[in-house]
């Protein structure tokens, strides 16, 4: 469950002789190469079932934006006097929103300097680090049988931290800045940590307690952002103090694009969660865990302990997604801080099927798809809501491979059950 | 392959755990499609292509796990999509109940209509399946492993419920792999390997010893051979052990009990009656109110899984699916469950995965496990092979004490022998042994000293020469020598209550 990226090597060890089927003709045993990776290709292993969802997604766009302009409906209606324009139409609108989707998130070919260029590539790695921290915590939970459900809170706590460190302390040059990466993941773990404990001594299901404690942290946010030492002085509008520059994240390519250090921190953090789910001691009992919670007891484990520890664990790593932005673009909290962060890290996570890898590269599509329809928004003139349609439409395709497999005619992957990315919740 | 089962016949199809049984029944209830030939009932062909059209068919279906809504009441479940109603809307409760009073008289199926199933005992369930197949009317009922799950007693009222079903004309295929059961059962019997039909004979005309050989194509002992036992020191000692059950009630009720180095002592008892209780608080899963657990010369009543683990007890759980397995990981994985953390198989942090592949290897040549490879998940494995991964684990490293649980339920003659020849070896080793198990043969062929449990108290510790008559009296709560020559009357009041 913890890394299904590049699961290729479904059919191996699957040819030995069928008794059941006596009339088959023996011939077919022997497949060439070619016949072999075609039928790999066409069963609906993790890779591909994602990729025909994107497929899928953008086509459901395109279907939208040809309902939603009016130039387009104009052109429909005229059909029967000039069919070359209703379709020349869709054409050029769909390849316009699309192409400005890309321009806004990769590259700007119109822009003036090369620094401006690569501005729409910045801004996606920028957005994919809240997401790509925070997905990888959820993604830690699912993974051991956790719904944590309480990014939002989590992320603030760790926000809060960071901002404390970051304004009251002063440390010598050039520790200023682990420190604050440190308190983000203090503050996370803290607020994953109270779950984690009221489930082990009483049982209270993860889901329901941090789904409350996203309402008391987000209202202990606005009382914080009105008293010392959080409050911004001279102000009296809930707005945190401003982060000092010694406890700013460095950019990584000069100072115009944002792009920061926290990126780094992001990625380090997938080497290590991977380094702990498929190396680790630990990682193998929450694995056991999250599989066969009854098994992994016989054998020793404690699995009270180990719902503490992922909990905590998942919260460092989002309470580390709010210092990320706070740290690398923000500089100071308001209320409501993060906005919806906590839970688009469930969309990640269950896009990149809770491997580190694929939550990298969920966080990148996802941030694409944000930093793009802003752009398309501006260009086009197509509201930005449609790229939340298509970012739904992914995730609905690929949570439901049954589905995918039938839109596209795949087949179903020999030797592996059609994985669902999180098993029932359990009490 | 081809099978007949004729008008008001009791058919016993016989096979090893992948003889193609399962593949059969799937394809007779719609389930899967066969690729060849065609299945005729009343002499008519009939295309089975789901569930429902073998309903239609008259195909009524028992499966081994039940498929009941266990907060629904039985009549509900029985009358589950084909409900009587009042004006087309409202569930007729009344009616549903009258009909399966009706049913029950007719068959001598006595269940309570308005009991809830989660309630009722597992043979009491098995009605309820009964009662809903007959419900839907059918003529042909199959009956996968009925007997898997039910204790003597039980069993003993299942086969005379079948026998009034045959009396009106159904047919009904029994399958199975216990063979006494099919040869006490059966009208005439077919045996299954490889997903051909070895032949089809009958009770009369076929020994248990000769349907064994067949089912497995070669000869296997179905007795255990072993030596006398030479006891040495006490391994394991309980003494006045109690523990209660999840609703709180006293499970196991002051129980004294030596296992000796060197010895098997199997614990003999209809399920149910706090063997399960008994063998969790030995392995540190379930609290002990009250009485100690000495293992070695150590206290270990209050020890924790893992504790007891190092200090040397193995265990083999009830159910391996659920306890012992984690399905779909990898078998090497499941080669170290218990000492993945400990060297050789990790370090200070991580694991040494070429250390965890390498045992794995080893393992899987010692105990002769049968899989792909040791990366497949164990879930690809047949019951017999993951069985032998359990033990592979639990036997594979130095232990001073085995504690294994219906050690081969579900499993096929070949495994079986082999399980059993583990475990004697193990004793002969000089490892404390003790083996609970709801089945008197085993029990009679493993076990150097028998203890009886009977409502969560040890009834007594008896040889097993004393025979199956008088262990039998003493499953049911009866001891002493006054006890009336055992006929199977005394046992069967109440015994089905016992398990729940």
């Amino acid at each position: 469950m913890s890394s299904d990226m590049g699961t290729v090597d479904l059919d191996q060890s699957e040819v030995p002789a069928e008794p059941e089927h006596p009339g088959r003709p023996i011939g077919a045993e022997r497949r060439s190469r070619a016949v072999d990776l075609l039928q790999r290709l066409s069963e609906a292993n993790v890779l591909v079932v994602t990729v025909c969802a994107m497929v899928a997604a953008l086509v459901v766009g395109a279907l939208l934006i040809l309902c939603t302009t009016p130039a387009v409906l104009q052109a429909w209606g005229h059909i029967g006097s000039n069919p070359g324009h209703a379709f020349g139409e869709s054409w050029t609108t769909v390849a316009a929103a699309y192409s400005s989707l890309v321009e806004g998130s990769i590259f700007n070919p119109h822009a003036q300097d090369l620094t401006q260029a690569f501005n729409p590539i910045s801004e996606t790695l920028v957005a994919a680090t809240p997401l790509m921290l925070a997905g990888l915590g959820v993604g830690l939970g699912f993974s051991t049988g956790v719904f944590n459900i309480g990014g939002q809170g989590q992320l603030i706590a760790g926000a809060v931290a960071a901002l404390w460190v970051g304004t009251e302390i002063k440390a010598p040059l050039g520790t200023h800045i682990p420190l604050v990466i440190l308190a983000g993941a203090f503050g996370g773990a803290v607020a994953g940590f109270i779950p984690g404990i009221l489930k082990a001594t009483t049982g209270a299901h993860e889901v329901i307690t941090t789904i409350m404690l996203n309402y008391i942290f987000l209202d202990l946010l606005d009382w914080l952002l009105t008293i010392s030492p959080f409050q911004q002085p001279g102000q009296s509008n809930a707005i945190s103090k401003t982060m000092p520059s010694t406890a700013r994240m460095p950019h990584l390519f000069g100072s115009t694009l944002r792009v920061n250090v926290s990126l780094i921190v992001g990625l380090a953090m997938a080497l290590v969660i991977w380094w702990l789910m498929r190396r680790s001691r630990l990682g193998f009992s929450f694995k056991v865990i999250g599989l066969n919670p009854d098994a992994g007891k016989t054998a020793g484990m404690d699995a009270r302990l180990i719902s503490v520890l992922v909990l905590t664990i998942s919260g460092a790593l989002i309470g580390m997604a709010g210092m990320a932005t706070l740290s690398g673009t923000d500089f100071l909290l308001s209320s409501g801080y993060g906005g919806n962060t906590g839970f688009n890290a469930i969309t990640v996570a269950l896009l990149g099927r809770n491997s580190p890898g694929g939550i990298v590269l969920g966080s990148l599509l996802f941030a694409a798809l944000i930093s793009g329809g802003r752009n398309m928004q501006a260009v086009t003139g197509i509201p930005i809501d449609l790229t939340t349609v298509i970012q739904a439409v992914i995730v609905f395709m690929v949570a439901t491979p049954a589905l995918v497999r039938e839109v596209f005619r795949l087949r179903e992957a020999r030797g592996s059950q059609a994985r669902i990315a999180t098993k029932g919740w359990t009490v | 392959m081809s099978l007949t089962v004729e008008e008001g016949e009791i058919h016993g199809l016989l096979g090893e755990n992948g003889a193609g049984k399962t593949t059969l029944m799937n394809v007779l209830f719609g389930m899967l499609r066969p690729d060849r030939g065609e299945i005729r009932i009343g002499g008519k062909p009939v295309r089975i292509s789901s569930p429902g059209d073998a309903v239609h068919a008259g195909i009524g279906m028992v499966h081994q796990h039940f498929m009941l809504v266990d907060v629904f009441t039985v009549a509900e479940n029985v009358v589950l999509g084909f409900e009587p109603t009042k004006g087309k809307v409202f569930y007729d409760r009344r009616k549903a109940a009258a009909n399966i009073r009706r049913l029950s008289q007719e068959y001598g199926l006595e269940v309570d209509p308005e009991a809830v199933v989660e309630d009722i005992p597992v043979g009491l369930r098995q009605r309820v399946e009964i009662l809903k197949a007959l419900e839907r009317d059918a003529h042909v009922l199959i009956l996968d492993e009925p007997t898997a799950v039910l204790t003597p007693q039980e069993t003993e009222a299942l086969f005379r419920i079948m026998r009034s079903l045959a009396a009106t004309g159904r047919s009904i295929l029994f399958i199975s792999h216990k063979l006494k059961e099919v040869r006490e059962i059966a009208d005439r019997v077919t045996v299954m390997r490889l997903g051909k039909v070895v032949g089809t004979t009958t009770p009369a005309e076929s020994s248990e010893q000769e349907l064994a050989s067949m089912m497995v194509g070669r000869s296997v002992s179905l007795t255990v051979t072993k030596g006398p036992a030479v006891p040495g020191d006490v391994v394991l000692q309980l003494s006045d052990l109690t523990v209660a059950d999840e609703r709180d009630l006293i499970a196991v009720d002051g129980v004294d009990l030596e296992v000796r180095a060197g010895e098997i002592v199997a614990l003999a008892g209809v399920q149910g009656n706090g063997q399960t209780e008994l063998v969790e608080a030995i392995t540190g899963l379930r609290h002990t109110l009250r009485g100690s657990i000495v293992v070695a010369g150590k206290d270990l009543t209050h020890a924790t899984p893992r504790q007891r683990l190092h200090a040397g007890v193995a265990h083999v759980p009830e159910d391996r699916q659920k306890d012992a397995l984690v399905l779909p990981m990898q078998l090497a994985d499941n080669l170290v469950l218990d000492m993945y953390g400990d060297a050789p198989y990790a370090g200070r942090a991580s694991r040494d995965l070429r250390a965890v592949k390498k045992n794995a290897e080893r393992r899987v040549e010692e105990f002769d496990i049968r899989a792909g490879s040791v990366d497949d998940p164990v879930s690809s494995l047949s019951g017999g092979n993951q069985q032998k991964v359990v033990l592979a684990r639990e036997l594979g490293r130095p232990v001073k004490l085995v504690v294994a649980a219906q050690p081969t339920r579900g499993l096929d003659v070949g495994s079986i022998e082999y399980v059993h020849k583990q475990i004697v070896a193990e004793r002969d080793q000089g490892t404390a042994v003790l083996i609970v198990s709801s089945e008197l043969d085993e029990v009679l062929a493993l076990g150097d000293r028998i203890a009886v449990m009977y409502r969560g108290r040890v009834m007594g510790v008896v040889d097993p020469s004393v025979g199956r008559e008088r262990i039998g009296l003493m499953m049911a709560g009866i001891t002493g020598d006054a006890a009336p020559a055992g006929d199977g009357v005394p046992f069967s009041a109440g015994m089905g209550g016992a398990g729940s």
